[in-house]
C-alpha cells in the first residue's frame, strides 16, 4: 500500500484502482468530497444530539425507552440525567463548530474548487491534502470514541488500560465541559466529576489531532494560492470565494497552533501531573488538592490562561466558519444577479479587515472571567470596530442585487438567506460585544441565539448554497430544484422559529447550559416558548432528509447538467462536467477577465467567461450601469 | 439619481486588452483598473507542474509562522503564570554552552549554503556534517541541562514555571530534531550518485533548510532569554 502511495507524487497520473481513486485519493476533488462526506456524517450527530437536548428542555422528566436501551447509566429508566444533557452539549459544539463547519466550507469545497477557479491542475501538495483529510477523520472517530468510552462501562473500564485518567463509563455521552473545555474542571481528571476522566482525554486528543489535520489544510492552501495560479490570473481577479478560503487558511495558520499548545498543556494537566490551568488550593468535589491521592498537589497554575489561550484560538475560528460562506455567498449572488459583484475591491479588503480584527477581539468572551474593566473597552471598541467591514460586505451584497433581475434558484434562495441571517445574527453582537451588557447577558440564551444565528446557521447556509450551485460541476448532475425550494423555505422559517425566541428568553435571564427550569418560578411562563422552539427544531431536521434524500437521489438520478448550467464566467464553468483528474484536460487555461463581468454594455451576451479571448468590448462610459 | 450613483460605483469594466500576456502581473486588473499586485510571480506559465523554489520557500514560511505562533503561545502562557507568582528557578549553567553551540550551527550552515554556492561540493558535505554535529551536542547539552534542574529540586510536575523549563527545551529539541532530519536529508541529496544534476532543486532544498535551521536558532535565543528575563 505505501509503496503505492509514494508513486506519482510529483505527477499524478490519473489513478486506475479502486482504492487509490476513491478512498487514499490525492485527487483535490475527491479529497474535497471525502471531507463533504465527512461533514454530513458528522452533523447527523450533532443534530441527533440537538434534537436530545431540545425534547429534554421541553419535556423534562418523560420516559423515553430509547435511550433507557442505548444508555443505560447516563439515562436511567430512559430519562436523561443533567451530566447527560450537559455531556450533549458538549459534544453537540464540539462536533458542530470542528467537524462540519471548518471541514465542509474549507476543507470541503476549497479543496474542491480553489485549485479549478485559480487554473491549477492539483493543490500544491497532493498527498499533503490526502494526509489532512485523514488525519482529520483519525479525529473525527477519536471524538466518537468518547461517547461510547464514557457512555459504555465495559468499555470505559477497558480503557482504564492506558492510565487512570483514562477511566470512563460515567454514563454520559463524552467530557462535559463545553466545545471550550474551560479548566480547572478539565484539567483535574476523575475528581472533578462524571465524564472528566476518558471523556475528556479523547476529546483533548481529537482537538489536537484535528489542529494538525487543519494545519496540513491550511499550508496547502496559502501555497497553492500564492504560487499556481494560471497564466493571467493575477491576485485582483480571483473570485472572491477563492479571497474568502485564502483568509482562512491565513486564519487556521496562525490560529490552530495556539490551540494546539493549549491542548498539550491541558493534557500535561491531566496525565503528567503539571499545573498549568489548576491554581493553588483548589477544593473540587469535597477534596482540597493535594490531601487525597486521588487529587495530588496543584499550585500555581491559572484557569483563565486557559481561557485565553482557546480564545485566542476560538475567534478567528468563528471566522474560518463563516468566512467560506460570505465568499460563496458573494460569487452565488453575483451569477444569478447576473452583476459584478459590487465594489470587489472593497469585499477582498472586508475580508482581510475580518480576518485582521479577529486576532484582536478574543477577550470579548471572557468579559466575565473578572478581566480588568480597562481590557474589557479595549476589547470592546476593537469588537464592535468588526461592524465596519461586516456593514461593508452586507451593503455590498445589497447593492449586488440592486436594481438586478434575480434568477431565483435554490442556490440563491440559500445565499440571500445567508444575508438575511448573518445580519439578524450579527445585530445581536453589536449588543454582547459591550462589556457592560455582556456581563448581564453572557450566561443566557440570547448569546446561544446570537452565535447560532451568525456563525452556525448562516455558515450552514452558505454551505447549501455552496452545494446546490456546485453540485452539477461536482457531479454531473443538477439536483432537484423543487425539492430544494422546500427545503430551502421549511430551513429558512424553521431556523427562525427556533432562534428568534432564544433572544427573547436570554433577555428574561434564562441560563443557557441548564438541562431544565423547573425550579425557577420566573422562567415557568416561557414554557410555551421552549416548546416552540422544540416544535420547531423538529420540523427543521426534519426537512434535512429532503435534502439528504435530494443529494444521494440526484448524484444518480439528477437531471444532466451541462459544462455552465449557471451561465456563469468563472474558471470551474469552463472546464468539462465533472471535471477530468487533472481539471483541464492537460492544457491550464489563460484568464482575460475579471471574475464577475456580467451585464457588460456591447458585450454579446449577458456574462464574459474568465477565459473569453474574442469578448473584448469598448466600453463607452467606463461603468456597467443598469439601464431600464 | 441613486441609480447613477450606483452605477458609477459599481466596478466597471474598462477595455480589456489583450496585450502583455506574459505574466499575471502585466494583466490591468479586474474591471479595467491598474493592474493587481501579483506579489508572488504567481500565475504559472501554463506549463505542468514546473518545479518552484518559491513555492518552497514560502511554504517553509508558512511552517515557521505557524511553529512561532505556538511557542508564541507557550511564552504568553510563561509569562502570566509568572506573573501570579515569581519562583526563581536557577538557569542551569548548562543552557549557556547551548546557545553557543546552537549559534555556532547557525554560522557553520551558512558556511554550507555559501559553498555550495561556490559550487565546491566538497565543503557543502563537510560544513553540513559539522553543522548536524553540533546539531546533537546541542540537544545532549540540553539533557545535561534538565538533570542540573532535577538535581536543583526543580521539577516537571511541579509549578508551573518549573514545568515550562523542562516544557519549552522538549518543545524546541522536538522542533530542532525535525531539522536535524532535515539537514541529514541534506546530507543523503548529497550523497546521491546523480546530485550535480539537480543544481536548482539542491539550492532549493538548502535555502529552506537553512531557514528552519536559522529559526531554530531564533527561536531557542527567544525561549532562552525569556527564561533568563523572567527567572
Amino acid at each position: 500500500m505505501s509503496a503505492e502511495t509514494h508513486e506519482g507524487v510529483h505527477r499524478h497520473p490519473a489513478p486506475t484502482s479502486f482504492i487509490r481513486k476513491y478512498i487514499f485519493s490525492v485527487d483535490h476533488k475527491v479529497i474535497g468530497i471525502q471531507y463533504i462526506m465527512l461533514a454530513l456524517a458528522a452533523v447527523l450527530v450533532g443534530m441527533a444530539m440537538s434534537l436530545l437536548m431540545r425534547l429534554n428542555l421541553s419535556w423534562p422528566g418523560t420516559h423515553w425507552p430509547i435511550l433507557e436501551t442505548l444508555f443505560p447509566t447516563g439515562a436511567p429508566g430512559g430519562v436523561m440525567t443533567p451530566e447527560f444533557y450537559l455531556s450533549l452539549v458538549t459534544m453537540h459544539g464540539t462536533i458542530m463548530v470542528f467537524f462540519v463547519l471548518t471541514t465542509a466550507p474549507q476543507g470541503g469545497f476549497g479543496n474542491y474548487f480553489l485549485p479549478i477557479q485559480i487554473g491549477a491542475e492539483d493543490m500544491a501538495f497532493p498527498v499533503l491534502n490526502m494526509l489532512s483529510f485523514w488525519v482529520t477523520l483519525v479525529g473525527f472517530i477519536v471524538i466518537l470514541l468518547a461517547i461510547f468510552v464514557e457512555g459504555n462501562q465495559s468499555l470505559g473500564q477497558a480503557f482504564s488500560a492506558l492510565g487512570p485518567s483514562f477511566t470512563g463509563g460515567s454514563g454520559t455521552v463524552g467530557p462535559i465541559g463545553g466545545w471550550t473545555g474551560y479548566a480547572p474542571l478539565s484539567a483535574l481528571g476523575k475528581v472533578a466529576g462524571p465524564g472528566q476522566g476518558a471523556g475528556m482525554n479523547l476529546w483533548v486528543i481529537s482537538i489536537a489531532i484535528f489542529c494538525v489535520g487543519s494545519l496540513l489544510g491550511a499550508l496547502n492552501f496559502i501555497t497553492t494560492l500564492l504560487n499556481m495560479r494560471t497564466k493571467g490570473m493575477s491576485l485582483m481577479r480571483m473570485p472572491l470565494t477563492c479571497w474568502a478560503w485564502f483568509t482562512t487558511a491565513v486564519l487556521a495558520l496562525l490560529s490552530f497552533p495556539v490551540l494546539l499548545g493549549g491542548g498539550i498543556l491541558l493534557l500535561l494537566d491531566r496525565i503528567a501531573g503539571t499545573s498549568f490551568f489548576i491554581p493553588s488550593g483548589l477544593y473540587v468535589s469535597g477534596l482540597l488538592s493535594g490531601t487525597n491521592p486521588n487529587f495530588p498537589l496543584h499550585t500555581g497554575g491559572s484557569p483563565i490562561l486557559w481561557q485565553h489561550l482557546f480564545w485566542f484560538f476560538g475567534h478567528p475560528e468563528v471566522y474560518i466558519a463563516i468566512l467560506p460562506g460570505m465568499g460563496a455567498t458573494s460569487h452565488i449572488l453575483a451569477t444569478f444577479a447576473r452583476k459584478p459583484v459590487f465594489g470587489y475591491r472593497a469585499m477582498v479588503f472586508a475580508i482581510f479587515a475580518i480576518g485582521l480584527l479577529g486576532f484582536f477581539v478574543w477577550g470579548h468572551h471572557m468579559f466575565i472571567s473578572g478581566m480588568s474593566p480597562y481590557s474589557a473597552i479595549a476589547f470592546s471598541v476593537l469588537t464592535l470596530s468588526i461592524g465596519v467591514p461586516s456593514a461593508v460586505k452586507t451593503f455590498n451584497w445589497l447593492g449586488t442585487l440592486w436594481g438586478s433581475r434575480i434568477r431565483f434558484t435554490t442556490a440563491m434562495l440559500f445565499a440571500l438567506g445567508f444575508v438575511s441571517l448573518f445580519v439578524a445574527g450579527g445585530i445581536t453582537g453589536l449588543i454582547l460585544g459591550q462589556s457592560s451588557l455582556d456581563l448581564a447577558m453572557h450566561d443566557t440564551y440570547i448569546v446561544t441565539a446570537h452565535f447560532h444565528l451568525v456563525m452556525g446557521v448562516a455558515s450552514i447556509f452558505g454551505m447549501f448554497a455552496a452545494l446546490y450551485f456546485w453540485f452539477p460541476k461536482m457531479f454531473g448532475r443538477l439536483m432537484n430544484e423543487g425539492l430544494g425550494r422546500i427545503h430551502f423555505w421549511l430551513t429558512f422559517i424553521g431556523v427562525y422559529t427556533i432562534f428568534v425566541p432564544m433572544h427573547i428568553m436570554g433577555i428574561v435571564g434564562m441560563p443557557r447550559r441548564y438541562s431544565s427550569f423547573g425550579e425557577y418560578e420566573f422562567l415557568k411562563t416561557l414554557h410555551p416558548l421552549v416548546l416552540l422552539v422544540s416544535v420547531a427544531a423538529v420540523i427543521t431536521i426534519l426537512a434535512q432528509v429532503l435534502f439528504y434524500f435530494n443529494v444521494f437521489w440526484s448524484i444518480f438520478k439528477g437531471k444532466k447538467a451541462g459544462d455552465n448550467p449557471w451561465e456563469a464566467t468563472t474558471l470551474e464553468w469552463t472546464t468539462a462536467t465533472p471535471p477530468p483528474h487533472d481539471n483541464f484536460a492537460g492544457v491550464l487555461p489563460t484568464v482575460y477577465h475579471g471574475p464577475y463581468e456580467f451585464a457588460v454594455p456591447g458585450a454579446p451576451n449577458d456574462f464574459i467567461m474568465q477565459t473569453d479571448v474574442g469578448a473584448d468590448v469598448p466600453s463607452g462610459n467606463g461603468h456597467n450601469g443598469h439601464k431600464h | 439619481m441613486c441609480q447613477a450613483v450606483m452605477a458609477t460605483m459599481v466596478t466597471s469594466t474598462k477595455k480589456v486588452t489583450g496585450k502583455g500576456l506574459g505574466s499575471g502581473g502585466r494583466f490591468p486588473g479586474p474591471n479595467g483598473k491598474k493592474p493587481g499586485g501579483n506579489g508572488f510571480h504567481g500565475g504559472g506559465d501554463g506549463s505542468k507542474r514546473k518545479f518552484s523554489p518559491t513555492g518552497y520557500r514560502l511554504t517553509m514560511w508558512m511552517v515557521l509562522a505557524a511553529i512561532v505562533m505556538m511557542f508564541g503561545a507557550l511564552s504568553a502562557a510563561y509569562v502570566m503564570v509568572s506573573e501570579e507568582q515569581r519562583r526563581p528557578v536557577p538557569m542551569p549553567r548548562m543552557f549557556f554552552v547551548s546557545t553557543g553551540l546552537i549559534l555556532v550551527s547557525s554560522a557553520t550552515f551558512q558556511r554550507a549554503k555559501r559553498s555550495l554556492q561556490q559550487g565546491r561540493a566538497g565543503a557543502y558535505l563537510k560544513w553540513l556534517l559539522v553543522t548536524l554535529v553540533l546539531g546533537v551536542a546541542f540537544l545532549g547539552s540540553q539533557l545535561v541541562g534538565w538533570r542540573e534542574l532535577s538535581r536543583a529540586g526543580v521539577y516537571f510536575s511541579g509549578h508551573p514555571r518549573s514545568t515550562f523549563f523542562y516544557l519549552a527545551t522538549a518543545m524546541h529539541g522536538g522542533h530542532l530534531l525535525g531539522g536535524i532530519g532535515l539537514v541529514l536529508y541534506l546530507v543523503i541529496r548529497r550523497l546521491r550518485p546523480l546530485w550535480p544534476l539537480h543544481a536548482e532543486k539542491n539550492t532549493a532544498w538548502t535555502r529552506v533548510v537553512g531557514l528552519y535551521w536559522h529559526a531554530m536558532d531564533g527561536i531557542w535565543i527567544w525561549l532562552f532569554g525569556l527564561l533568563l528575563i523572567f527567572k
